[in-house]
């Protein structure tokens, strides 16, 4: 028992509270995770009264829509951070895909072939990430800045700045279609479905709660007899092939396939799921925090841009409200530590020598 | 009892001669750049596009100068492009409002701006122990806002700011243009002090092990809290600069910036998890990015590859880090023999 | 050997207590630290030894009581302080700059300086070279701290400490994880900085350190002070009994067993470097020992056979069937468990649950349909938990608030679970205390009696006497002696582990 524990330091910037079990609601209020659902509910009812046009189903269908990206990308994201890794590759991928979506196009493919094709290059960028990460043992935050440049750089070198936008009515249509007789378009029923998904595996499956032990200790990890260098690599594979579809959906959305489609998406996914209450240290966060952090972000923005704040300036609000994610519970547990009352979800609590 | 056993005497010594291998080998990929450049158009040498290449990487290097100050205790500076914007436009603002500035006092405006920003990341990360990479991320957005909403779509242009200013951006003096020579100046002062000062090699202790430097009685917070204050200084002065130089500035000036300056970081071999590295080799590193847009034109390179390219050199450079790395442990493994300690120590 | 008792201490600790919350983790210890004397500080984990050392150090400050240094009280309020005061501690794995050089690891913050206050290089190497010759050991002070093995670390430490003009040397557990050359350099060294007149805390659980370097020797259990004596005056029985409070009666429950069929049976493994030719088999209801000194490669060899770690050539085999190298999900599928040496980093998880950390090698078995469900877990794991005498406070605390033997019962809990053939452990009661040691003695032993294959590393000589039905004994990466229980001797075992009669710790 080495110096690690003798000087009680770092409250290492613990993320948000530890997601527990036992069902009690007092832990439950106490989540960051539910923090963030609170706040996107007082955040819609408080549009739904004060803003003109945000409660109407013309807006909440253009809201969603423009949630899909990000909702997509940052579900496998969550699941990337949550063992400790990052990928901030995943704007480029989502570009160079859709560069390539119309490259194909204009060399005369179907889109019935490029679509898959387009997802399935998104796996193999994020193969590409995975394989200097887990492979090499390099960090994934350089690395995938790394690759962040080289693939917008290659969505470059592929389509120039030309854009595409000659693609059928009816693929684009189908982008932005919604549920008959409602605002909910189609593709965020899909982003959804995928959320369900990804949110089972990390948190009912054996390999999805892996994840945890994974971020929190990877030695121990791999002591416990979990292959942690092959979850990663395919959480990377995942993560590609997801900004891939985000690729293929950003494409259609806006009937355009560009070079620079995306720029600069990753650091507002990576907002999203930090806000979401994921430890950018591993280890901590649900998805459902995640979903709600998305949500969040999109119907603050979407009410203050109704509200006539110009949209370069939202971006103070979406800064302050990653900043305030991790501030926020770090003072609080400072802040209990120093009135001395620790509490034992938030901050790990004085222990004596080796207790009997 | 017997004597002492020797303790494992090393035949090579340390970590230093690994740095100066380390920046030996960007020096190296300058040169055999420039020469397979000049090979093809030997007017790459000229005075005048070697002055271009110094111009215009002297605004990468002087942000990349101050990155190193922070990555070098294991933090991270995201925020610098958004700095970087936000005193640029404010100098312009300044001289529309009083065109009478002297310069030195615009210069030093700029370097408080970018200061106060970087107090700002500094006190979130040193004070809430909150981790970097989220606060610049988060001070990354805030700042390019302000930006926004404070110019609202305004650009100033060259017209509205003092000639004497703008010359500032081409001057040269003996043939060398200021704008570079004020980036070395920077460099050798910021470079001296990391590497032979105690305050600089507290930084260093920091990145390479928090938990040592506590008990060595190193104020941990306070340290890093002065290496954001540095980056936001020298994000400030490049801000003014970067007015200067090109003499047009509005709200988007160096967004996406922050990527570059970790890409001059990273290619010049200082650890992204801090401890190692020098100002020396991240200057060499912006040199070497700046350096490849040029010949890459010269080359007649569609200019779209330049990205690219730069992707694949921070990955050929942590790859390159990672192998000295292997070879140095495998070398300690072998020296240490059989005496070595059985539980993986510092991985 | 013993110096005038009557002169004044160079450090006393008067009465200090410490509290944590409802928790007396010391309570009113007093004993005295002499210059040019090494004392020993006795007691099971758990007795406040860790507690007086954080004291000493400056980590905690004494609820009551206080500490006087050369007659002057002093309070220092933390680490810093307490090096300025000239209390030095140096941990058993000591935290360095691995970036940076030796001596700048000695001198940082008080690197020497010349003109413009700029350090001075030449200046500080020298000064560091100085340290080490006075240490007598020879480390380039201008080499990376990062590959230094352990001894090596802490004889950076002790440096540090000497260039600080420090005069009292805490040691807590120094030798815990180093071979025998280097616990007897490190002997030399402390006798050095006795001579030197420095006074000496030593902490250790190995009584023939305590007896061949100590002077004076303070026993405590439960929070309090036993006793304080001449090591000379006392013997490990008293010494033992004074710690436990109770006669440690089997200790080491050893229940004879029939061997059955091999199960484990490892041939010619080889990782250059590291372990070569390395062949051994385990029988059913078998305890194998692998004894040698810490760095022969044993936990290596182990960590092999379990697939964390590849090797070269060789193979391993389980009931016959060939394991695929390199993957310990497949040496867990054919019934292999390894409980690790380091609990904290490679034996649990230490920030998730108890209940987490308990089903993490089984939650394939425990999912349904793919799906986990939490009662599921939950039940498991207080099942797991109640089989082993786990003491917990509930089953969603974080395991860290368990105390050392506990989190090692519930590595064990969680291997056993698997219902493996073969179980392996590696030093299975490194720093835990003597009750619970008797008790992971009494499992291993009966899991034993039911038919599993054990093999076990341990660098604890009576306990691999006490415990193993055959010794194997290895020596810089080979295995030099294969001796049957009933043979294996202290004797026997060292002559073997160090290729020289007597030598070694």
């Amino acid at each position: 028992m080495a110096h690690d524990t003798l000087y009680a330091q770092p409250q290492e910037p613990q993320g948000p509270a530890p997601g527990r079990g036992g069902g009690r609601l007092a832990a439950v209020l106490r989540r960051w995770d539910t923090t963030v659902v609170l706040g996107l509910i007082a955040v819609v009812v408080g549009a739904a009264l004060l803003v003109d046009g945000f409660a109407t189903g013309r807006n909440a269908e253009f809201l969603l829509l423009d949630a899909v990206a990000i909702g997509l990308v940052a579900l496998p994201m969550t699941l990337i951070v949550v063992t400790g890794e990052i990928d901030l590759s995943v704007a480029s991928t989502l570009g160079l895909c859709s560069a390539v979506m119309g490259q194909l196009w204009l060399s005369g493919w179907p889109l019935e072939l490029i679509v898959p094709a387009a997802v399935a290059l998104g796996a193999v960028l994020g193969a590409v990430n995975g394989l200097f990460v887990t492979g090499f043992g390099l960090p994934s935050l350089a690395v995938t800045i790394g690759t962040l440049a080289a693939y917008r750089g290659l969505a470059f070198v592929v389509l120039g700045d030309q854009a595409v936008a000659d693609f059928p009515g009816e693929w684009t249509d189908a982008a932005v279609g919604t549920v008959p007789g409602g605002a909910l378009p189609w593709a965020m029923v899909g982003t959804a479905l995928l959320a369900v998904v990804f949110g089972i595996l990390l948190h009912a499956t054996p390999p999805g709660r892996e994840l945890y032990a994974i971020g929190s200790n990877a030695e121990a990890a791999r002591f416990s007899g979990i292959a942690v260098a092959r979850r990663k690599f395919w959480l990377f594979v995942a993560s590609g092939a997801v900004s891939g579809l985000a690729g293929v959906y950003w494409t259609l959305r806006y009937a355009s396939a560009r070079a620079d489609n995306g720029e600069g998406l990753e650091l507002a996914v990576v907002a999203a799921v930090l806000l979401g209450g994921v430890s950018i240290f591993g280890g901590r966060g649900t998805l459902a925090g995640v979903c709600a952090g998305v949500l969040l972000l999109g119907t603050l923005r979407n009410a203050l841009q109704l509200a006539d704040v110009p949209s370069d300036t939202l971006d103070i609000v979406t800064g302050s409200l990653l900043i305030a994610s991790v501030v926020v519970p770090n003072a609080v547990v400072l802040l209990r530590a120093r009135l001395g009352r620790p509490r034992s979800g938030s901050a790990p609590p004085p222990r004596p020598g080796n207790a009997p | 009892m017997k004597r002492p056993v020797e303790g494992t005497a090393h035949p090579r010594s340390g970590a230093r001669r690994v740095w100066a291998a380390r920046e030996l080998g960007v020096l190296l990929a300058l040169a055999l750049l420039v020469a397979v450049t000049a090979a093809d158009n030997s007017r790459f040498l000229s005075a005048q596009s070697i002055r271009d290449v110094l111009l215009s990487a002297s605004i990468l290097m002087v942000l990349a100068v101050g990155q190193t100050v922070v990555v070098v205790t294991r933090n991270i500076d995201l925020s610098v492009g958004s700095v970087l914007g936000l005193t640029a436009f404010a100098t312009g603002k300044l001289f529309v409002a009083a065109p009478g500035t002297p310069i030195l006092l615009a210069v030093l405006a700029g370097v408080g701006l970018g200061a106060l920003c970087g107090l700002l990341n500094g006190a979130l990360v040193a004070a809430a122990r909150v981790p970097a990479l989220v606060i610049t991320l988060g001070t990354l957005y805030v700042l390019r806002g302000i930006d926004h909403s404070w110019a609202s779509g305004e650009q100033i242009n060259a017209a509205d700011m003092p000639r004497s200013f703008l010359d500032l951006g081409t001057a040269t003096l003996l043939g060398v243009p200021v704008l570079a020579l004020l980036a070395a100046a920077v460099l050798v002062v910021v470079a001296v002090w990391l590497s032979s000062y105690r305050s600089g090699r507290e930084l260093y202790a920091i990145g390479s092990e928090p938990a040592a430097a506590r008990l060595a009685g190193i104020a941990v917070g306070r340290r890093v809290f002065t290496a954001f204050l540095v980056s936001g200084a020298l994000a400030g002065l490049a801000g003014v600069l970067h007015a200067a130089r090109y003499g047009t500035v509005d709200a988007t000036v160096g967004t996406g910036l922050e990527l570059q300056v970790v890409a001059a970081v990273v290619v010049g071999g200082v650890a992204i998890f801090g401890g190692s590295g020098t100002a020396w080799g991240a200057a060499l590193g912006a040199l070497l990015l700046a350096t490849i847009g040029s010949s890459l034109a010269v080359l007649r390179v569609d200019p779209f590859w330049q990205q690219a390219v730069v992707g694949a050199l921070i990955l050929a450079a942590i790859g390159l880090d990672r192998l000295l790395a292997a070879r140095m442990a495998a070398r300690a493994v072998r020296s240490q023999g059989r005496a070595r300690e059985g539980t993986s120590h510092g991985a | 050997m013993s110096g005038p008792a009557a002169a004044s201490p160079l450090l006393h600790l008067r009465d200090v207590a410490k509290s944590f919350g409802p928790v007396a983790a010391v309570k009113g210890v007093s004993f005295a630290l002499h210059a040019g004397r090494v004392h020993a500080l006795a007691g099971e984990n758990g007795a406040g030894k860790s507690t007086v050392v954080k004291m000493l150090a400056g980590v905690h400050r004494p609820d009551s009581g206080g500490l006087e240094l050369e007659g002057r009280p002093i309070s220092p309020d933390g680490p810093a302080a307490a090096q300025a005061a000239g209390i030095a501690v140096i941990h058993q794995e000591p935290t360095l700059f691995p970036d940076l050089p030796v001596a700048e690891n000695i001198f940082m913050g008080r690197q020497p300086t010349g003109r413009f206050g700029r350090i001075d290089r030449g200046a500080m190497n020298e000064a560091a070279g100085r340290l080490f010759a006075r240490l007598g050991v020879a480390i380039d002070p201008d080499r990376q701290a990062r590959g230094l093995s352990i001894a090596d670390q802490q004889l950076v430490e002790i440096a540090k400490a000497l260039s600080r003009r420090a005069k009292v040397f805490v040691m807590d557990e120094p030798t815990a994880a180093l071979s025998g050359v280097e616990a007897t350099r490190l002997f030399a060294v402390i006798r050095g900085l006795t001579e030197r007149g420095a006074a000496v805390l030593f902490i250790s659980h190995r009584f023939d350190e305590i007896f061949s370097l100590c002077d004076d020797i303070t026993v405590m259990r439960d929070g309090a002070w036993v006793s304080t004596d001449r090591v000379a005056d006392v013997t490990v029985d008293t010494v033992v009994r004074r710690m436990v409070g109770r006669e440690v009666s089997a200790l080491f429950p050893k229940q004879d067993v029939e061997p059955g069929d091999v199960v484990l049976d490892v041939r010619g493994l080889t990782r250059t470097g590291v372990f070569e030719d390395v062949s051994l088999t385990v029988r059913r209801g078998e305890i194998v020992a692998l004894a040698g000194l810490v760095g022969a490669g044993r936990s290596e060899v182990v960590r092999a056979v379990f697939g964390i770690d590849r090797y070269e050539s060789g193979d391993v085999r389980v009931g016959g069937r060939l394991l695929p190298p390199g993957s310990p999900a497949a040496a867990m599928a054919q019934g292999i468990a390894l409980v690790p040496e380091d609990r904290r980093q490679q034996g649990l998880v230490m920030e998730l649950s108890v209940e987490r950390n308990a089903t993490l090698t089984r939650l394939r078995p425990l999912a349904r349909f793919g799906l986990l469900s939490g009662r599921g877990e939950r039940r498991a794991a207080t099942d797991l938990a109640r089989r082993l005498h786990v003491r917990h406070g509930g089953l969603g605390d974080a395991v860290g608030t368990l105390s050392g033997g506990n989190q090692q019962k519930l590595v064990l809990a969680k291997w056993l679970a698997t219902s493996p053939q073969v179980l392996i452990l590696d030093e299975p009661t490194r720093g835990i205390d003597v009750g619970t040691k008797a008790e992971v003695h009494r499992i291993m032993s009966g899991l034993a009696a039911e038919d599993m294959a054990v093999l076990m590393v341990s660098s604890e000589l009576p306990e691999v006497l006490g415990m193993a039905d055959r010794v194997l004994v290895m020596r810089e990466g080979r295995i030099t002696a294969e001796l049957p229980g009933s043979r294996a001797t202290e004797e026997s075992v060292m002559f073997a582990a160090t290729g020289q009669p007597g030598a070694g710790a």
